[in-house]
Formats: C-alpha cells, sequence, structure tokens
C-alpha cells in the first residue's frame, strides 16, 4: 500500500510539475529507454511489494485486533502453542519463491542497460566532475564545455545514443537526469559509463547526487536535448574559437591580465586555464556557474567581483577588480557567443 | 499483576530481604564517585542509556535544524557549511552515539540478569567499555571547539557520515574535523568491541544452572549475533579510519587518489562496516520485541529453533550484502547481480521472523500496554521498512534512487520506525525493572500516538521528493523544482516526533521519582530478571536460580501446565 501510494502520489505530483515547468526530475517521467527500462521494472517491484504489504500487514492489524484482550476477560492463559514445523515451512518457501522471481527480473535488467552494445552511430563524450561544476568534452568533435550538456534526440528512425565516459577531477560526484538515465558516479582515477537515447528534444535537469564538499546542492545539470539541426548547429558554433569583437577587446585584455585566464580558457586567445570552466561560448549558456544563477549581465558582474555572494564556498576567488574591470570583463565574456 | 517477590527455585523468596539499600546516607559526592568507578554491570547499562539518549537529545536537535532549512526552498537558515556539518554530526551521533550505546545499555543491564547470574562475564572490561564509547562521544563533540583551533568556531566534521575517499583527504578537508571525526570512532570502536566480546563470553559461559544455550532468551542470542557482528564489522571500519589518519599524516596514499589511492577501496571498508551495522542495531530491537510480544500477548514465543536459526542466518547472509551501498560507483555487472541477490536472500530470514512474531499473537489474549503498543508499531513498521529495502536491492531501481530523499526515508524506517520504536518499548518495559516503578500509562500513550503520527507524517512523505529527483545532502533547493510541499510536510512531522520524545524524557524523569511502585514483577512475566527485586540489589540474585525451561517463571505460575520439558543434563 505504501509503495503503491508513493507512486500514485509521485505521479500526480509529477503530473502538476510537468505542467508548469520543465524542471521536472520524477523517475516515473521516463524520455530515454535505460530510465524507461527501469520505470517499467520498478512498476513490477512495486506491485510484488505492494502485494507482500498488503497479505502481510493486514495478518498483523488483523491479528493485533482480533486477539486483543477482551474487558470481560476470566483472567485465564491462552492455550500455549510453541511453534508447528508444517507452518514454518510453508512461510520459508513463499519468500524463496519471491526472491527468485525478483531477482531474475532484475538480473536480466542490470545486463540489459549495463551491458547495451554501443551502436555506431552513437555520439561519444566524456564527462568530468569537478568541485563544484561539470565539464563535458567530445574529443571526436574537439569541443569542451562545461555544466550544460547538448545531445542529440534519437529516435527509432535515427537512432543516435550518446555513450558518456564519466571520471572525476578532485572528489566523487554523480551524474543524475532522472528522466534520462539512472544515476552513475564520476570517480577520480577511474572511467565508467552511462549511456542515454532521449526520444524527445528539449530541457532535462538533474544535479550531483553524490555529497561532494560545501557547494553539492548547487551542482545542477542542465541536459539540452536537440533535433538533428539544432545538434549540428550547436556543434559548429562550438568549434569556432571565442568570438573576438573589437568593441570588447578592454575586457579582454583585462582578463588576460587578471588571474582569470590561469583558471579558464578560451579558445583562440592566450587564457588555457584548466581549473575552472572552460568560457570559450559562455554566453551561449543559459546558466551561470552550473545552475547557481541565471546568466544575466547583471549576475555575471556579481559572480565576477564576488562568486561567493552567488554560491558561497565556490572555488572561484574573488580578485578584488573595480567595477570598470568587473564591467568590462562582463562585456568580453558576454560576446563569447 | 503478581505482587511481591517470587519463589524461585533455588529459593529466591528471600533475596528482598537481603537487597539492603548500599548507599543509604551517602554523600551526593559518593553516589557520584559510585558511578564513576563501578564495574556492576546494572550501573554501567544504566549510563549507556542515558548517556545515548542525551545523545539522542543532541541528535534530534540537528535533526530539526536540518528539516528547518529545508522548510523553505533557497532557505538561508544556516549556512551551507553548518549545514553540511550539522547533517555529518546528526549522522554520526545518531549511529555510534545513540542507537550503539542504548543497546549496548539494554544488553548490559538485562543479559546477567536474564541468565540468573551475578555480572558479565568481564566486570572491568565493561566498564572500559562504556568509557570507551562515552570518551569518543566527548571527543567528536569537542570538534565544535578544536576542529580549526579556537578561532574558527563551529568547525565539526563535514564530509558526511559515510566520509567518501577522497574528500576526506588533507587536499579537500583541511583543518581537523576529519580528525577529530577518525579518531572518535577509533576510540568508540574499540568500546564497542570491548563490549562484543563481554556479551558474547557472557551469553556462552556465564548462565545459571539448567540454562542451556537453547533455554537462553531469545534476547540473548538475538545479542550473540549482534555481538559477533560487530567484532567483524567494527574493526575494518578502525582499520579504515586508521589508513585514513596515516593518509593524512603520514604520507600514505591508501585513500589519497591524487597519489594513485583508490576511493572504491574506501566505500567497500566502510560499507563492510557500515551494513552489518544496520543488523548490529537491529537484531537488538528484534531481542526486545521477541520479549515483549509473547509478554504481552500472554503466549510463548512461536518456533524458537527457527527465531534463532533465522538470526544466525541474518548475521551471516548480512555480512554478505554491503556493496548494495555501491550500485552506482561503477562495478561490473555481473558483480551487481550478485549483490542484488545476496540483498534479497535477507528477506527470507526476515520474513521468518514477522511471520513468527504474528504467530505468536494469533490466538493470544493481546494486553495493550504502552509496550506492546511500540511493539505492534515495530511490526507494521519494519515490513514497510524490509520492502522499501527490497526496492532498493532492485539495481536498476536502485541506480535512481540512490542517494535520494528515498532513500532516507528508507533507513529512518528502519533506525526510528523498527529500531527505535523497539527500544521505546523496552524503555516502557523495562523501567520499571530498573527503577522500581512504572512509567505513566497516560504519558505513554501520548508519547507512542504523537510519535506514531510524526513519524508517519515525516518518513512516509519523505519518500516521495526521492522519486521526485531530489538528492540526499543538499543544504537547499530551488523554489521550482516541485519538493517544497513535500519537505514542509515532513518538516512538521519531524517536530511532532520531537514533541514526543520530549514527553518520555518528561515522562522518565516524573516516573523516576513519582511514578508508582512497580514491585518485582509487574507485566506477569517469564524469564529471570523478573524473579529478582526491582531496582535489582547490586548482586542480582541472593541465591543462582535454576532454569528447567525457557520462561523459569511461567513453570513456577503454572506448576500444573510446565513448558514443554526438555531433556535433563
Ligand atoms: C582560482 C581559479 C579561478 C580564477 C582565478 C577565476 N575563476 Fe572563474 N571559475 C573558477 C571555478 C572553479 C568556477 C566554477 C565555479 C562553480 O560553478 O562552482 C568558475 C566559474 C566561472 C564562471 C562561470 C562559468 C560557467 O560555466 O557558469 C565565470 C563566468 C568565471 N568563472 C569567470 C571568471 C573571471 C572573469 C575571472 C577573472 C576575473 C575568473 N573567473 C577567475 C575558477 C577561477
Ligand atoms: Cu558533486
Amino acid at each position: 500500500m505504501l509503495s503503491a501510494a508513493v507512486a500514485l502520489a509521485a505521479a500526480g505530483a509529477q503530473r502538476a510539475v510537468a505542467l508548469t515547468s520543465n524542471t521536472n526530475t520524477s523517475i516515473f517521467s521516463p524520455e530515454s529507454t535505460p530510465s524507461r527500462s527501469i520505470y517499467e521494472l520498478s512498476l513490477f517491484v512495486l506491485a510484488v511489494t505492494g502485494g507482500i504489504f498488503v497479505v502481510v500487514g493486514g495478518l498483523i492489524v488483523y491479528a493485533a485486533v482480533r486477539f486483543r484482550e477482551r474487558p470481560d476477560d476470566d483472567g485465564s492463559e491462552p492455550p500455549q502453542i510453541f511453534g508447528s514445523n508444517q507452518i514454518e515451512l510453508s512461510w520459508t518457501i513463499i519468500p524463496v519463491l519471491i526472491v527468485v522471481v525478483l531477482f531474475l527480473a532484475t538480473a536480466r535488467m542490470i545486463f540489459a542497460i549495463q551491458d547495451a552494445p554501443k551502436p555506431a552511430a552513437a555520439l561519444e563524450m566524456s564527462a568530468i566532475g569537478h568541485q563544484f561544476w561539470w565539464e563535458f568534452r567530445y574529443p571526436a568533435l574537439h569541443i569542451t564545455t562545461a555544466n550544460e550538456l547538448h545531445i542529440p534526440v534519437s529516435t527509432d528512425a535515427d537512432p543516435r545514443p550518446t555513450f558518456m565516459k564519466l571520471t572525476s577531477a578532485d572528489v566523487i560526484h554523480s551524474f543524475w537526469v532522472p528522466r534520462l538515465a539512472g544515476k552513475v558516479d564520476l570517480v577520480p582515477n577511474r572511467i565508467n559509463e552511462l549511456w542515454m537515447d532521449p526520444h524527445t528534444p528539449g530541457l532535462y535537469v538533474g544535479q550531483c547526487a553524490q555529497f561532494c564538499g560545501v557547494e553539492h546542492a548547487k551542482m545542477l545539470l542542465r541536459v539540452y536535448v536537440d533535433t538533428p539541426e539544432q545538434f549540428a548547429a550547436w556543434v559548429k558554433q562550438e568549434q569556432q574559437p571565442g568570438a573576438q569583437s573589437p568593441a570588447s577587446a578592454a575586457g579582454r585584455r583585462e582578463f588576460e591580465s587578471q588571474a582569470c585566464m590561469n583558471c579558464h580558457a578560451i579558445a583562440g586567445t592566450a587564457a588555457h586555464g584548466q581549473f575552472g570552466p572552460d568560457l570559450t561560448h559562455f554566453a551561449s549558456r543559459k546558466t551561470l556557474a552550473s545552475g547557481a544563477a541565471d546568466n544575466t549581465t547583471e549576475n555575471l558582474e556579481r559572480w565576477i567581483e564576488d562568486p561567493d555572494s552567488i554560491k558561497p564556498g565556490s572555488l572561484m576567488p574573488s580578485m578584488h577588480l573595480t567595477p570598470d574591470q568587473v564591467r568590462e570583463i562582463t562585456a568580453y565574456l558576454n560576446t563569447l557567443q | 499483576m503478581a505482587g511481591g517477590s517470587i519463589p524461585v527455585p533455588g529459593g529466591l523468596g528471600s533475596a528482598a530481604d537481603v537487597a539492603a539499600t548500599e548507599a543509604d546516607g551517602a554523600t551526593w559526592l559518593e553516589h557520584l564517585h559510585s558511578w564513576v568507578v563501578t564495574v556492576d554491570h546494572k550501573k554501567l547499562g544504566v549510563m549507556y542509556v542515558l548517556y545515548a539518549l542525551l545523545f539522542l537529545v543532541v541528535g534530534g536537535i540537528e535533526a530539526l535544524i536540518i528539516r528547518i532549512q529545508l522548510f523553505f526552498p533557497d532557505n538561508h537558515f544556516v549556512s551551507a557549511e553548518t549545514f553540511n556539518r550539522v547533517f555529518t554530526m546528526h549522522g554520526t551521533t545518531m549511529i555510534f552515539f545513540v542507537a550503539m550505546p542504548i543497546v549496548f545499555g539494554f544488553g548490559n543491564y538485562l543479559m546477567p540478569l536474564m541468565l540468573g547470574v551475578r555480572d558479565m562475564a568481564f566486570p572491568r572490561l565493561n566498564a572500559f567499555s562504556f568509557w570507551m564509547s562515552a570518551f569518543g562521544g566527548l571527543l567528536l563533540y569537542y570538534s565544535f571547539i578544536g576542529g580549526v583551533g579556537l578561532q574558527g568556531a563551529g568547525s565539526a566534521p563535514d564530509v558526511g557520515w559515510w566520509a567518501y575517499a577522497p574528500l576526506t583527504s588533507r587536499a579537500f578537508s583541511r583543518g581537523h574535523s576529519t580528525d577529530y571525526w577518525a579518531l572518535a570512532l577509533i576510540v568508540s570502536g574499540f568500546g564497542s568491541i570491548g563490549a562484543a566480546i563481554n556479551f558474547i563470553a557472557t551469553a556462552f559461559c556465564m548462565r545459571c544452572k539448567g540454562m542451556t544455550l537453547f533455554r537462553m532468551p531469545l534476547f540473548v542470542w538475538l545479542y550473540v549475533v549482534s555481538s559477533g557482528l560487530v567484532l567483524v564489522a567494527v574493526s575494518p571500519l578502525t582499520a579504515a579510519q586508521v589508513m585514513l589518519t596515516i593518509d593524512r599524516y603520514l604520507g600514505g596514499h591508501f585513500f589519497d587518489t591524487q597519489a594513485g589511492g583508490s576511493a572504491v577501496v574506501w566505500a567497500h571498508f566502510f560499507w563492510i562496516f557500515g551494513h552489518p551495522e544496520v543488523y548490529v542495531l537491529v537484531l537488538p530491537a528484534f531481542a526486545i520485541i521477541n520479549e515483549v510480544v509473547p509478554v504481552f500477548s500472554r503466549k510463548a514465543i512461536f518456533g524458537y529453533p527457527a527465531m534463532v536459526a533465522a538470526s544466525v542466518g541474518i548475521g551471516f547472509v548480512s555480512l554478505g550484502v554491503w556493496a548494495h551501498h555501491m550500485f552506482t560507483i561503477g562495478m561490473t555487472s555481473i558483480s551487481n547481480a550478485f549483490f542484488v541477490l545476496s540483498t534479497m536472500l535477507v528477506g527470507i530470514p526476515t520474513g521468518i521472523k514477522i511471520f513468527n512474531w504474528i504467530a505468536t499473537m494469533w490466538g493470544g489474549k493481546i494486553r495493550y500496554r504502552t509496550p506492546m503498543l511500540f511493539a505492534v508499531g515495530f511490526l507494521v513498521q519494519f515490513l514497510i521498512a524490509g520492502l522499501t529495502g527490497i526496492i532498493l536491492s532492485v539495481a536498476p531501481f536502485n541506480w535512481q534512487l540512490h542517494n535520494s530523499y528515498f532513500v532516507i526515508a528508507h533507513f529512518h524506517y528502519v533506525i526510528v520506525g523498527a529500531i527505535l520504536f523497539a527500544i521505546f518499548s523496552g524503555i516502557y518495559y523495562w523501567f520499571p525493572k530498573v527503577t522500581g516503578r512504572m512509567l505513566d500509562e497516560r504519558l505513554g500513550k501520548w508519547n507512542f500516538w504523537l510519535f506514531v503520527i510524526g513519524f508517519h507524517v515525516c518518513f512516509d512523505v519523505m519518500h516521495i521528493p526521492g522519486v521526485l529527483g531530489m538528492p540526499r545532502s543538499i543544504y537547499t533547493y530551488e523554489a521550482d523544482r516541485g519538493w517544497t510541499g513535500l519537505n514542509q510536510i515532513v518538516s512538521v512531522g519531524a517536530i511532532i516526533q520531537g514533541i514526543a520524545i520530549a514527553i518520555l524524557v518528561y515522562n522518565m524523569i516524573h516516573s523516576a521519582l513519582k511514578g508508582q511502585e512497580a514491585g518485582p514483577d509487574p507485566w506477569d512475566a517469564w524469564t529471570l530478571e523478573w524473579a529478582t527485586n526491582s531496582p535489582p540489589p547490586p548482586y542480582n540474585f541472593a541465591i543462582e536460580p535454576v532454569a528447567r525451561s525457557r520462561r523459569p517463571l511461567w513453570d513456577l505460575k503454572h506448576p500444573n501446565d510446565p513448558d514443554e520439558p526438555l531433556e535433563e543434563g
């Protein structure tokens, strides 16, 4: 009953959420093969456990009510029964059978998801966890980006699953976008794998699911599932070096003469830092600092002036710049489409 | 209710008369001294329980801070840093300094009495173990002052109670807060191991005449299994803490990934401890239920041998399931499948236990005094906790639910809904033995019903944000995630539970001073602890009793219908 109630409530809540925004992260509204298989398996498991709950819970309640001492009791002790091998054997065998069934269903799904073959058309890329942001690399496409992941939609007619390798630059993180796939940890010194084949274009959100330090809660994830055309256009754009409009030359000079360039890379410039997110196409991102704030001019100025005011504990220090410097750098970053 | 002391084989009837109140006329300081230097298992048992209850209040306040912070999205009640410290301390405190000591306290107090002997096998080791546990807790809390030196107040550990590497390495955890955490657990771990050795030695070597192993109350059996698990499980934890300390100060690279160490190895070490630890705590909860359910149903426990076998079975199987905490860390599909199977297997002996408890109630005349209310609450909640456990053991489903609030709800169902309910049942059941006075029934019913309501409001609802994608350990969440209302309900439930626990504390203090006199056997029970006075004299029994069956007092009360005569030794 409880599990059924959870399922119902979750489904209801999920519908309400789905109507109002695209921040739905319910595991019960899957949009990709692994998450959908898990969802189907979970319905089966919920039905079995729900059934057990009804039967055994019913027995407990029945015994508790039916055999209570009545006010007119004569005070004698009830007959003493010490056990019965037959009965005990029967209620050993039933759980054994249930376990066998559940195990087989589970094992099948583990192998189906974990050992799925990689089709030739698959997009291969990797995710690297950092305190407290995500780095995404597409080696075959020569793209490095951060925090907002773009992958192609995968349809039956044109299957294009994404196969991702995961590792970490510092501590353990966990990649979790509930509607696309189960979570997989990003472990330093180790490469894990995950795949997903989203069927519907759109935005899917998630976040880091393994406590990784002070700003773990603000290590959010956005996955844009693009149509083939959108994705091709995005790839083309990302492969360009950072825009170099003369109007923002002052900001660029500022950026390159401050510590910024030690931590951030902007392709096509002298900035090659690896410690922070790649900013080559920073202006094309909707959010700032892995979802901690919207990417607006105002927020960006606040961020550059004092990152702690947006994400206290993030590993980017405040450089104590003058308001002019901040404004110039912001203007420069805003041109990095 | 039977009044006066009960004649016990061996002529215990005079125990009451010999029991002079030894500390009459002693000053306050002498009293205190007698508690500090005591090696008496009863005093140590009481100290364990009081110590645990003190930390229960501390850990409970930490829980309330967590719940207030999560009441609103983007809340600033506490900072991110403080929040991380509070949830780390909440988990560490509740497991190591509430659950463990309270369980040890019950065992210490009751095991010798149930076995009809005068003390534990090693009374001095017993005192040593208690003080090690106690100092472990003090050391942990001293980190608030000493973690980064006196200037930087508020510096407790902030790495989670599972303290995954490499977040604990010096590169990511500066200062000393992690050291306090590691050292506190090493110190209290030695205490736990000492207590476990003592329980096993007492059960195997210290039984009264006629008390064969298979006449031991099930309570004692469960403590034997639980203690065996402590020996096997706490040692790897201690080893891991030592390695961590070597990493941090002597240039070791066990878990230091930047020098080629392995984060996964820490996870294995931690869960090789962490999973059996659940059974270390839940088996004593079973122990309490095994005493309370029969007495209040007025029936012998159903299927004693099967209960012993199931307990030992659970003990063994529980040593092979640890990696079900690590389904997302990147194990091979074969390993995942193995740990799915081993985890599901635990369900079988656990199912046997639940059925046997139901069968014990079946056909009985159940008396709903407060201990039994908590025991029935235990049964229902433990059933649900077991089923959500099965759900989590399904590895693919676990890839979604792991580290979400569903998991938090599941293990609070185990630790609060099952273990704490059993402990409260035990408190109401044995308080009269320990103090000589009954706990107030009216307050007891308030305590029970408020706690049940608060529990379900809090932890039933908590499953849902997990399903909706809310991860654990986050200090805040955004308003548009759809989690706000659910979190508010959960927080209200937490506050109701806090009130229920306040009632319990009040009831204990009030009843210890003014409660109704209990007499030696207020529940008309059957095991040997009820054969001596309440509170028992320091030597427990003036004359060692003799056990002729599993229920010596039943035989006395029903000479015409004794328990099945077992073969005589
Ligand atoms: C010590 C290294 C360091 C320096 C120096 C540094 N940053 Fe950062 N920066 C980071 C890190 C780390 C992050 C990611 C923070 C997070 O999300 O938790 C970041 C994030 C950012 C972001 C947001 C990126 C995104 O994808 O959302 C911007 C913009 C940025 N930095 C700009 C700057 C500018 C401009 C400067 C110089 C004034 C600068 N940074 C200096 C480390 C640094
Ligand atoms: Cu993270």
